[in-house]
């Protein structure tokens, strides 16, 4: 076996010096009731040929691009990953380091963490940013509890149209808690509506999700307002989608307190969903509540700038149950992958990309309104949105994924009552020919 | 080789990303424009944030210098305690990489993700035949998510028997996120001291368990590299009082095909595949922290489960008792994949990377032992855990010896963890080192010790070769600077 070093005479020499007659006696401490008397059914180990050839086969029962056009986004986003993002996370030394508790030889992930924690902020328009949660639903499930510590309260309110799992994972981050989670409607133009806001008592913070479900832009300014007519109440802003934070106005600048969600978008494959990147970001005054890692700027005793894990006593590893979360390893090298990737993109690049995801995307929402598949929302959209399809669409979409497309998500498991409404995405992978060769099939 | 294998190199300075590049550059290839651009609101557009604008090269050169400032485990020995720094093969990267895999999309339907679901499943059954835990689920994203799982279903349990249970139990060598996971539910953690010989006694359990305590938390083997050999006990304890016993199974690179966990006692049980399983730690992760459970308790696992009908893999949300998800989609499918190809390439052999690996510890203890103080000098399993008390007497501390092994080329180990040993050093070699590269190891933990002796200040005054030398750790602290 490849992996394992030892020779013969390796193990014997090593025995002798440990004073073990065999291997096995290596495990005299473990009583012999607690020992394992039948071997373990595990396959015969494969070469790294004959791995790879099943992997492929496996990989090919799969719908995904090239070979399947894919209109789906629903928090997982199908966007360019550069080459240089994949070949430099290669960089086995980012990749087979851990946390980096050792500075001294750890300055290549504490510096790129540092600057993600930067592009993060200066992306959502906040203070500070931490070294990242596992993904966007947890990260969502985490702020809200970080609301109720924040504010001694016991209630929170979240938008219908915030993703559906995340609210699932909030639930269930909820549940044991005894904290209250209520939801908040949608309007008829698919944004939140917020006027029942009032009538909800003592709020701890209320979630909205920026485009949300629905791919809907959310008036956030509006929202920030309305939320802070009670002061204590923490704004919380979630995204599926961190590129349109390249054309909308940031959640710092609508008035969020805390604003997180999934980064999968930047440079990170969607590999069925997972990993990805829980990016989460708050206003100054709530660091000492946040959850997860931060990494500072310092110095060492020549006076030489570097950086350190620091604020650690949030932490699980020092703070034992007070910890501010239960957090330890997080998702550091996606966010290796996008801090890559935003400086790859640019902030020039970042502006254009996002645009051309709107244009592409209300070009096909145009392209279908044309044959009369309208949208049931007024509110303006990023890179997805809902459509309305007449009886039947069910099975053209099912006979679609024969000719290597799947267009779009029914939303029926997950609204009931939108049954006859399809979530539509389209990002810069998907050119206009291929929007109109979807065009025609639908409305044939 | 008489050199310490560190030495000086050539090393470039970098400056932040911000600090480079000129407005107007790119390095992303951006599609063309092939579609009109459409008016939106302008109460909702922004400035865009403010980004570097950077060349390709730009990008490439400054995280080709970052990366060279980092130690991994391919740089050399990482035998950081209870993190299982083991080799990550190259062939897992691979996998990972093919586009059916790496651009799937979550939602798509059953028909068009069978070689996902198989795999999941595959992977299921192997953790739940090397664990002796039938039921799984992959879907937590790290060991301590895992334990938050583990805490839900122990929460759920005990409310669906009509009784909720407000306590659990969690000895004083666990890693924080145990009791940081049991708090996250809402329990309160009562700490159990362990016995003289660094192991739980069952009296000191049965006087804690009561019938408001909902089970224990145990890592078996313990941190201190010590098998718990009175879990049986321990655990009948616990069941007599109608708790659970809860296994955090980061160390079970100890025991594969030595020790089953569903016989020993333990009701649940999560997994580190990131280091267990050989997955990468990434600078800190992504990891993934499967969960194990008895057949009793599978009805509380997380949805969607992944299941088998005949021939097609589905994903199945049925399951009415579920404490529901905890992640938004299925996990770190990417993380899953890799440790399935680990698992593949292994096979057979996975009782013998448990063998090695424990034989290594403990040819490390034997070797060390006498030079460095062993607070527990019993056989070992993977790691073994020495203490700076004979380095004290010169003024030098557990930090000043894990810095000068930096200058010896090697990562060090895990240090003033756990909290039970004071000036604790945690050893933890794996499997994947050699005997030639333990003996360097030896000799610079061993040269160390005389240079404790002979020049106290040399020690003090390292690491001498890393790219900075020790960071001021309280400023950082005191005035937080968290960006630029
Ligand atoms: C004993 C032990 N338990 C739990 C954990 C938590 O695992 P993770 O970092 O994957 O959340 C760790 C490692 O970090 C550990 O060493």
């Amino acid at each position: 076996m490849r992996y394992l070093p030892h020779t013969k005479e390796d193990i014997q020499e090593m025995l002798q010096v440990v004073g073990a007659a065999d291997l096995d006696a290596l495990f005299s401490s473990i009583p012999d009731e607690c020992r394992r008397k039948e071997a373990m059914n595990l396959p015969d180990p494969i070469t790294e040929w004959e791995l790879n050839g099943h992997m492929d086969c496996m990989a090919a029962s799969m719908g995904a691009p090239p070979f399947y056009k894919v209109f789906m986004g629903a928090g997982s986003y199908h966007h360019y990953i550069p080459e240089i993002t994949r070949q430099l996370l290669l960089r086995s030394e980012f990749f087979t380091a851990y946390t980096p508790y050792q500075p001294e030889i750890s300055q290549g992930t504490l510096q790129t963490i540092y600057e993600y924690q930067t592009l993060v902020t200066r992306l959502l328009g906040m203070d500070v940013a931490n070294a990242s949660m596992y993904d966007g639903a947890s990260g969502l499930a985490e702020a809200l509890l970080m609301t109720i510590r924040a504010t001694r309260r016991k209630k929170v309110a979240v938008s219908r149209v915030v993703h559906p799992l995340y609210r699932q994972v909030v639930k269930t981050y909820f549940a044991p808690t005894g904290f209250e989670v209520v939801e908040l409607p949608v309007g008829t133009d698919g944004r939140t509506d917020l006027s029942g806001l009032a009538d909800l008592g003592e709020l701890a913070g209320v979630a909205l999700q920026s485009p949300n479900f629905f791919g809907c832009i959310e008036d956030l300014e509006a929202a920030g307002k309305a939320i802070h007519t009670d002061k204590k109440t923490l704004f919380v802003v979630g995204f599926s989608e961190p590129l349109a934070y390249g054309l909308l106005k940031s959640p710092g600048a609508c008035g969020a307190d805390i604003a997180c969600g999934e980064g999968q978008s930047f440079g990170i494959p969607q590999s069925f969903g997972g990993p990805g990147l829980g990016m989460f970001a708050a206003k100054q005054k709530y660091v000492r509540t946040m959850p997860g890692r931060l990494i500072g700027k310092t110095t060492d005793r020549d006076g030489k700038t570097g950086f350190v894990l620091t604020l650690a006593t949030r932490e699980q590893h020092i703070r034992r149950e007070k910890a501010t979360s239960n957090i330890c390893s997080n998702q550091g090298l996606c966010a290796t992958a996008a801090t890559m990737y935003m400086a790859a993109v640019g902030g020039t690049g970042i502006r254009e990309l996002s645009r051309l995801n709107r244009d592409r995307a209300e070009y096909l929402k145009a392209s279908l309104a044309k044959a009369g598949h309208t949208s049931p929302f007024s509110a303006p959209t990023f890179n997805e949105f809902v459509v309305r399809f007449p009886d039947g669409f069910a099975d053209t979409w099912q006979a679609l994924l024969e000719k290597k497309i799947v267009a779009g998500l029914h939303l029926a498991p997950y609204y009931p009552e939108m049954s006859d409404c399809w979530l539509m995405c389209v990002t810069e992978t998907i050119s206009k020919n291929t929007i109109d060769s979807l065009v025609k099939e639908v409305v044939k | 080789m008489k050199d310490k294998m560190g030495t000086t190199g050539l090393i470039f300075n970098e400056p932040l990303l911000w600090e480079k590049g000129s407005p107007g550059r790119k390095g992303l290839s951006l599609p063309r424009r092939d579609v009109d651009e459409t008016p939106l609101d302008a109460a909702l557009v922004g400035d865009g944030p403010d980004f570097p604008d950077l060349s390709e090269l730009d990008v490439v050169r400054h995280f080709t210098k970052l990366s060279q400032w980092n130690f991994g485990v391919d740089s050399g020995m990482y035998p950081l305690g209870s993190c299982t720094m083991k080799y990550n093969p190259k062939t897992n990267e691979r996998q990972a990489s093919i586009p059916g895999f790496a651009g799937a999309h979550p939602l798509l339907p059953e028909s068009l993700s069978q070689g996902a679901l198989e795999l999941m499943y595959d992977l299921q059954g192997y953790l739940g035949e090397i664990t002796g835990l039938p039921a799984v689920s992959v879907q937590p994203a790290a060991g301590s998510h895992g334990e938050l799982t583990g805490m839900l279903i122990f929460a759920a349990y005990h409310k669906n028997k009509g009784k909720p249970r407000t306590k659990v139990l969690i000895p004083d060598t666990a890693h924080g996120t145990n009791p940081a996971s049991a708090a996250l539910c809402g329990f309160t953690s009562v700490g159990v001291k362990s016995g003289p010989d660094g192991v739980l006694l069952p009296e000191s359990v049965a006087e804690l368990m009561d019938e408001d305590t909902a089970g224990i938390m145990i890592t078996n083997p313990n941190t201190l590299g010590l098998f718990e050999d009175n879990i049986r006990q321990v655990a009948d304890i616990v069941h007599q009082k109608g708790g659970l016993v809860y296994g955090d199974g980061a160390n079970m690179n100890a025991v594969m095909g030595i020790v089953n966990i569903g016989d020993i006692g333990v009701d649940v049980l999560h997994l580190n595949l990131h280091k267990t399983f050989s997955t990468p730690h990434g600078g800190g992760g992504p990891g993934a922290g499967p969960v194990c459970v008895t057949p009793e308790l599978e009805p509380f696992l997380p949805v969607p489960r992944v299941v088998k009908d005949g021939d097609i893999y589905r994903l199945d949300e049925d399951y009415p008792l579920s404490v529901g998800k905890v992640h938004a989609f299925y996990g770190n499918f990417g993380i899953l994949l890799r440790a399935y190809s680990y698992i593949l390439s292994v096979g057979t052999y996975f009782k013998e990377v448990s063998q090695y690996a424990v034989l290594n510890a403990n040819y490390i203890k034997e070797r060390l032992k006498g030079t460095y103080h062993l607070p527990y000098d019993r056989p070992c399993m993977h790691e073994c855990v020495f203490t700076d008390k004979h380095q004290q007497e010169h003024h030098v501390a557990t930090l000043d010896i894990a810095k000068r092994l930096m200058d010896h080329g090697f990562h060090p180990p895990t240090i003033y963890f756990p909290l039970v040993v004071s000036g604790a050093i945690m050893i933890e070699p794996t499997e994947s080192e050699s005997k030639e590269t333990l003996d360097q190891f030896i000799d610079a933990m061993k040269q160390i010790a005389q240079e404790a002796v002979d020049c106290p200040d040399c020690l003090h005054e390292s690491p001498q070769f890393p790219k900075v030398r020790r960071l001021d750790e309280t400023a950082a602290a005191r005035n937080p600077c968290l960006k630029g």
